[in-house]
């Protein structure tokens, strides 16, 4: 099965590439990328385009889109094993499709946790057999995600992780953090850190700060997040290890690792969700526990400073923290509710707004959705050079249109964005080879 | 005559019309309390239920008593605490509870914004009687009845709060009704115990209790909760009576005609000393009579009942 885009906006800073290009996809592989003299609407797709096709070529014509590559998402929950009620296999990376995201790393923090090698190959077979996008699982830090003693790294690097993280649970003990970082040297591969003091943040809620008082909500501290950041690059500066910092939401944490990076012994790099730049702690105000999230949505100044971290590359990555929850979980005295924000279907659209507001240009925004985060988990997607599996998310930004959270493909309908007038969706995306479109 | 929300779940959502009608309202029944025969037939037919979380004497007795009052059938609906979690959902509860026909919905819940909640899922009148640590409505309003009928206008006073303002939903509400009224809100307590952000909605905070009682009109000493205590929160009871508790010797710091207050219950000896709290100065126990005409005109206003 051949398929040819047509005369859509190529963007693919990881060859840079920035301009109308055809694209032919061959045998679930790019074939070839070529450019056209420039982007006209075609009477005659086939002849007029540059790569001669094949009479059996499926053509799908962008113009006025934007083709990128696959997006990859290095931070999500499918929640299986164990939660599928609150979602699947199948219905997270069906939703992550349905996003433009090809790639997915999912957390570990599922039941029973993902710390040993059956885990990860069950959840490797399952994405085979019914994922609609590629599954690479981030394994446990610590069996059990207890913080006490190391998972068998080797084992489930071998199996299919990519990446190891006790996400949700903090590494509490900076010695057992310590060995993590010095131990994944091994195999090269990052250590994710949850950045979240646990005895400082005490089962707080939401942002500490007048808001949380005035809702009579336990707040929790900027701090406890920058105090195990500031931790874990010391620690990565101590081990030499590869840190990644999860879902960065604070003005200091950003600071934090901008000067790491600039000292420049470490390897570390960070991630922030559409959320964090899109949102602040006033979306809890009514109570509502679509936007309980951890870490809790921040103040105005931290939205401004993680944007900043994004614009000058203190943020390497845009991630989503898909953390999809049941209705009548989320439907519930604010203390009660569970964190997170299902995150897949509105990823693009959110980012997108970074590009509107002139924080990103484009192919900076595709490298940090797409290219990096894939860099960073070792794998060779994120990009459409030729020879690469073919992942390509066509993105459609001309039609203004209403996030319907009562329409989400995921399973999990938790979303503070329902109702948000965004303009950037995808029209195509296509998974090695495999094509979804929408209208 | 009525409030204009159909709910009654913070100060936060009064504006200074609703907060004067119902004081003006709770003056009217303060009199219908000294009569001989202290029942009206205002809302006889209606219902109301006390919906209560938390376990509670006071509050539940005086919304109890006030609903009597008014002749309104009132039913107590206890939950226990351990079924906050794993029992059936706030929800649906609150959902049978409307289905059984009650009108008034008088809620106690240790989860901030649970009577929000509520709210928006019922057609019955849902009434805050203390969330969490979010606001604590009726106490602020029957601690301003109190004020005025001790020292007439609620403008230009200076209130000295004095304690765990960072988990007192009593304070909360303070704050919010005395800044709307405008009086002059200090917040007096460890820095352990209240929040710095508290400035910014107008407050003045001490941590010396001598300097923060200067020149007050008014005196309100909140509980003091024993398990904060040894939690890092302050080191023991005694050395917090030291530096918090409320003795005649400090009293003189505050005006000569200051009105000490205590929504109840008290620790003696911990928060205020014996004879401060049976002395001259204090309203504490008008304070509780005044709990039932403001519960009463709570309750009446949200039946919509026109005069």
């Amino acid at each position: 099965m051949k398929v040819l885009i047509v005369n859509g906006v190529v963007i693919d800073p990881s060859q840079d590439v920035e301009g109308v290009c055809d694209i032919l996809i061959e045998g679930g592989r790019i074939k070839e990328v070529r450019k056209r003299k420039s982007a006209k609407t075609l009477k005659n797709r086939k002849a007029e385009s540059p790569i001669a096709a094949a009479p059996d070529s499926e053509i799908i014509d962008a113009t006025g889109m934007f083709v990128l590559p696959g997006l990859v998402d290095m931070h999500v929950h499918l929640r299986e094993p164990g939660f599928e009620y609150k979602e699947t296999i199948k219905t997270g990376t069906t939703a992550a499709v349905r996003g433009g995201i090809t790639s997915v790393c999912c957390m570990p923090n599922t039941n029973p946790v993902n710390d040993n090698s059956s885990v990860t190959e069950f959840i490797r077979k399952r994405a085979m057999q019914e994922g609609a996008c590629s599954v690479f699982p981030v394994g446990a830090i610590t069996k059990g995600q207890k913080g006490e003693e190391l998972a068998e790294f080797t084992m489930m690097y071998e199996a299919g992780c990519v990446a190891f993280s006790d996400d949700g649970r903090p590494v509490m003990d900076s010695l057992m953090m310590r060995r993590a970082l010095e131990y994944s040297r091994v195999l090269g591969v990052p250590v994710i850190s949850h950045c979240e003091d646990l005895s400082l943040s005490a089962g707080g809620v939401m942002n500490e700060g007048l808001l949380s008082a005035t809702l009579g909500l336990k707040g929790v501290p900027s701090q406890a997040e920058e105090v195990i950041v500031a931790r874990d690059v010391a620690l990565a500066e101590l081990t030499g290890g590869r840190l990644h910092v999860a879902h960065v939401s604070t003005a200091r944490s950003v600071e934090i690792i901008r000067a790491a990076k600039k000292r420049g012994i470490a390897d570390i790099t960070a991630e922030t969700c559409p959320h964090y730049f899109s949102i602040t702690e006033e979306a809890v105000r009514d109570y509502d526990t679509n936007a309980k999230v951890n870490p809790p949505l921040r103040r105005k100044q931290d939205v401004e400073a993680v944007r900043e971290g994004l614009r000058d590359g203190t943020i390497d990555v845009i991630a989503t923290d898909h953390a999809p929850h049941h209705a009548d979980e989320k439907e519930r005295e604010f203390d009660f509710a569970p964190s997170g924000i299902s995150g897949f279907e509105t990823s693009i659209g959110l980012s997108m707004k970074l590009v509107d507001d002139g924080v990103l240009s484009l192919a900076k925004l595709v490298g940090k959705m797409a290219f990096c985060p894939s860099k960073i988990v070792g794998l060779s997607k994120g990009t459409l050079k030729t020879g690469s599996e073919a992942d390509v998310t066509i993105v459609d930004t001309k039609k203004e249109y209403e996030v319907d959270t009562g329409k989400f493909v995921s399973k999990g309908r938790n979303s503070p964005f329902g109702s948000w007038m965004l303009h950037a969706r995808p029209a195509v995306t296509i998974c090695k080879g495999r094509v979804h479109k929408w209208k | 005559m009525s409030l204009k929300a159909k709910d009654l779940t913070g100060i936060k959502e009064l504006d200074v019309e609703d907060i004067e009608l119902i004081l003006e309202t709770a003056a009217g029944f303060k009199d219908v309390l000294g009569r001989d025969i202290k029942k009206v037939p205002a809302l006889r037919g209606k219902t109301a239920v006390n919906l209560f979380y938390e376990p509670s004497t006071r509050t539940r007795t005086s919304f109890e008593l006030a609903a009597k009052r008014l002749s309104t059938d009132v039913v107590n609906f206890s939950v226990s605490t351990s079924s906050v979690v794993k029992g059936e959902s706030l929800r649906d509860t609150a959902l049978t509870i409307q289905a059984l026909g009650a009108d008034l919905i008088i809620v106690r819940h240790p989860c901030s914004g649970a009577p929000h909640f509520l709210a928006r899922y019922l057609d019955a009148s849902v009434i805050n009687a203390g969330d969490g640590t979010d606001e604590h409505p009726t106490q602020a309003l029957l601690d301003l009845l109190t004020m005025r009928e001790k020292r007439g206008a609620i403008k230009g006073l200076e209130v000295a709060i004095v304690g765990d303002i960072l988990h007192s939903r009593v304070a909360k509400s303070n704050i919010y009704a005395l800044s709307k009224l405008g009086a002059g809100v200090r917040l007096i307590g460890p820095p352990t115990l209240v929040p710095p952000f508290m400035e910014e909605v107008g407050a003045t905070i001490f941590s010396d209790m001598d300097a923060g009682l200067e020149g007050a009109d008014i005196i309100m000493m909140l509980r003091i909760q024993m398990e904060r205590q040894g939690k890092g929160f302050f080191p023991t009871k005694e050395e917090y009576f030291k530096n918090w508790g409320l003795t005649a010797r400090r009293l003189m710091r505050a005006r000569k005609n200051a009105v000490v207050m205590h929504p109840g219950p008290m620790n003696r000896g911990v928060e205020i000393a014996s004879d401060v709290a049976d002395g001259q100065r204090s309203a504490i126990l008008e304070q509780v009579t005044n709990g039932l005409a403001v519960r009463m005109a709570v309750l009446y206003l949200l039946s919509g009942v026109k005069q």
